[in-house]
């Protein structure tokens, strides 16, 4: 897979990965932003023709200031779209993605070729609150993330010596800009009314869990159904919210099995 | 100099093993630590030492707003200088301040100052803090990456509100007001001495200096850690042209003074202890959300005041290392005034914002030690800025026939008033 940088209209600079052929597919990440490694598009893009976009304020995709609340963010999602040149994409959200890719799917619903959900974030459970990720130690995030949370940590940090002084500050400051960015729609509690729009949503819609998600937890797949009759629902074994990184394999069978 | 006596309002009864047992003294300290029946007592004991600042004869009394915490009781600061107006009539009430990205409308605090200021005759000192991340972000749920423009519209409302003298109405992002009219208006025109506490964001440097306000540089680690930051913003005085009058720039000291240096560890060490090691244990994460601090702060390189590497420093903190460094000024009234004379030229300030309560110290201690500060100490450093002398720029400038309702009884049946009939 392969960078390119493109303007949106808006006036955002993003760094997009793009790779492989047949129908498109844009992936938006969560609010930890893309890795160091993903194979889980890798191996996506052995199927489809995978857009990746890192959203303003992640890696070097610059404009953040130019977004502040969800429809800015709802709307550069389809400036994103526009700008690569696609028509009816597949989308898939992972987490704060998933929040944005239904949001998306709400407000353009004949736009949408069908949508994925993974983890997605943007509903709130009174009964299950979800743990407050600005508010947490580094080796907490990897707990709460993560099936494996040793397996995590690795992870998130790409393998970079966080003991060397220049490296921590590196990280701690990508870190902090990611977060400030997904905090604007995220903080202090990631709920910014999309079920009121989510009647709206006409896509054929997947929603995938993983079984051991201490974020958000698998009893809000069920809420989704809930709230989207249609949906079909699946929950992956082995895997936390972080799923598409702890289960490529999985995942992308299930993607597969749903787009076909 | 100005002298202004600083209660923190912290809660004095957190049990000793309060460190192990909970990780934050602030945002989700349990609620039942608190007993507010033993603060009925604890809240009438502070107001007293507040008031007893005055007859001491310093220049201001301060309070500030902490919410959800045992650091600080004020959840309202404002409360708090409202009932020391009608208990004082001479010293400025210095409300270090209210922070006004978290009030909605932030109206509410051009009003509540104005009233401030017209009950005390002028006495009010206005300070505008952006708020800690404890108070601004998770107790008041402020997004922490909105916080500072939610901060600056704040401020351009509230001052336009004092200034003008028609209604009009405010478009803002965060806040929209077709009717703004401001009812009452303070007493000092064009608007209260404003203070800006920072806690080490250059931004604020910047916009202090853009409005002439007052930069309060409020740090708990002393004056040899906060001279780098207090040097950065001299530096930006110079560069932006302005004058160098020390009354620019204001700074919280913890003092402890007692006869001699032995007899001031023996009273005062156990209470500043208490203040460092439970009264600043904050959970490291709260201290420091992802937005609150800018890009361009983090990489000048000023790190968060409660970084977890802090918090390791607070546990085993020694009397002799808080004293060696600085972070408290103790001793007898000689080694007080000579630390304080370093302090005070080597940060190049006017204001001193002083602290002599400080976590569980009972009140008799606070009284000895503010005492023999306002008698021993405080007469040798009034002059350290004779050429700014008269520059009374960011002080009080109070009505001269203001009332003095500490010297009535304002509640007695009023002799032989002529009433109308």
């Amino acid at each position: 897979m392969k960078w390119q940088t493109l303007a949106t209209k808006k006036g955002t600079a993003c760094r997009v990965l793009e790779g492989g052929s047949g129908a498109p597919v844009v992936f938006l990440h969560g609010a930890g932003g893309l890795l160091g490694d993903n194979p889980c598009l890798d191996r996506l893009a052995q199927r489809y023709h995978v857009f990746a976009p890192e959203w303003p304020g992640y890696g070097e995709s610059t404009g953040e200031d130019l977004l502040e609340d969800m429809l800015d963010f709802t709307l550069h999602g389809w400036d994103l779209v526009e700008a690569l040149g696609l028509a009816k994409p597949h989308l898939i959200g992972h987490s704060m993605g998933g929040m944005i890719a239904a949001e998306m799917a709400c407000i353009a619903p004949h736009d949408v070729a069908k949508l994925i959900l993974v983890s997605p974030a943007g509903l709130w459970m009174d009964e299950h609150p979800i743990p407050d990720i600005f508010a947490m130690l580094p080796y907490q995030i990897a707990e709460a993330l993560f099936h494996d949370p040793q397996r995590g940590q690795a992870l998130l940090t790409g393998g970079a010596d966080l003991s060397d002084m220049e490296a921590l500050k590196e990280f701690y400051i990508g870190s902090q800009r990611r977060l400030a960015m997904a905090g604007k729609i995220l903080f202090p509690i990631p709920n910014r009314r999309l079920s009121k729009r989510l009647y709206r949503l006409t896509a054929e819609t997947c929603v995938l869990w993983g079984r051991s998600d201490r974020l958000i937890v698998p009893a809000y797949a069920e809420r989704w159904k809930t709230m989207i009759p249609h949906a079909r629902v699946e929950v992956i074994g082995d895997a936390g919210h972080m799923l598409p990184y702890e289960q490529p394999e999985a995942f992308v069978r299930s993607v597969a099995g749903f787009l076909g | 100099m100005k002298f202004t006596w600083f209660n923190l309002m912290p809660w004095p009864y957190l049990p000793d093993d309060f460190r192990q047992k909970h990780r934050s003294v602030w945002v989700d300290i349990p609620s039942t630590l608190y007993d507010p029946k033993k603060g009925h007592h604890v809240y009438h004991e502070y107001l007293d030492q507040l008031e007893y600042a005055e007859t001491l004869g310093f220049d201001g009394i301060g309070c500030n707003e902490h919410h959800q915490n045992g650091y600080g009781l004020m959840p309202s600061p404002n409360l708090i200088a409202a009932t020391l107006s009608r208990r004082t009539s001479r010293a400025a009430l210095c409300v270090i301040g209210n922070s006004i990205a978290s009030y909605n409308p932030p109206i509410r605090v051009a009003e509540e100052f104005a009233m401030l200021d017209v009950i005390s005759g002028g006495r009010l000192v206005a300070g505008f803090p952006v708020g800690t991340p404890m108070d601004t972000n998770f107790c008041y749920g402020q997004i922490p990456a909105l916080t500072r423009d939610k901060y600056r519209e704040a401020h351009e409302l509230i001052m336009k509100a004092w200034a003008s003298d028609e209604p009009f109405a405010f478009d803002g992002k965060y806040n929209q007001l077709r009717w703004v009219n401001c009812w009452p208006k303070p007493i000092q025109k064009p608007h209260p001495p404003i203070y800006i506490p920072g806690g080490g964001s250059i931004e604020t440097w910047d916009f202090c200096l853009d409005y002439d306000y007052n930069y309060s540089y409020l740090s708990f680690f002393g004056y040899l850690r906060g001279k780098s930051l207090l040097d950065g913003y001299w530096e930006r005085v110079a560069k932006r042209g302005k004058d160098e009058s020390p009354y620019r720039a204001a700074f919280a000291q913890i003092i402890c003074v007692a006869d001699t240096d032995a007899e001031a560890e023996r009273l005062y060490a156990e209470h500043c202890l208490y203040f460092f090691n439970r009264c600043l244990h904050v959970f490291p994460p709260f201290g420091d959300p992802a937005g609150y601090r800018t890009m361009a702060t983090i990489k000048y390189g000023a790190l968060a005041q409660l970084t977890a590497a802090r918090q390791k420093i607070l546990e085993n903190l020694t009397w002799k290392q808080l004293v060696e460094e600085r972070f408290v000024i103790a001793g007898s009234p000689d080694t007080v005034r000579q630390q304080l004379e370093e302090c005070i030229k080597g940060l190049r300030i006017g204001h001193l914002f002083c602290l002599f309560h400080n976590g569980n110290m009972p009140d008799w201690k606070t009284r000895h030690s503010s005492k023999l500060f306002a008698e021993k100490v405080m007469p040798h450093l009034r002059d350290m800025w004779p050429e700014w002398k008269h520059d009374e720029r960011w002080w009080m400038h109070p009505m001269d026939d203001r009332i003095r309702p500490e010297e009535r009884q304002p509640g007695a049946e009023k002799m032989g008033a002529e009433w109308p009939r």
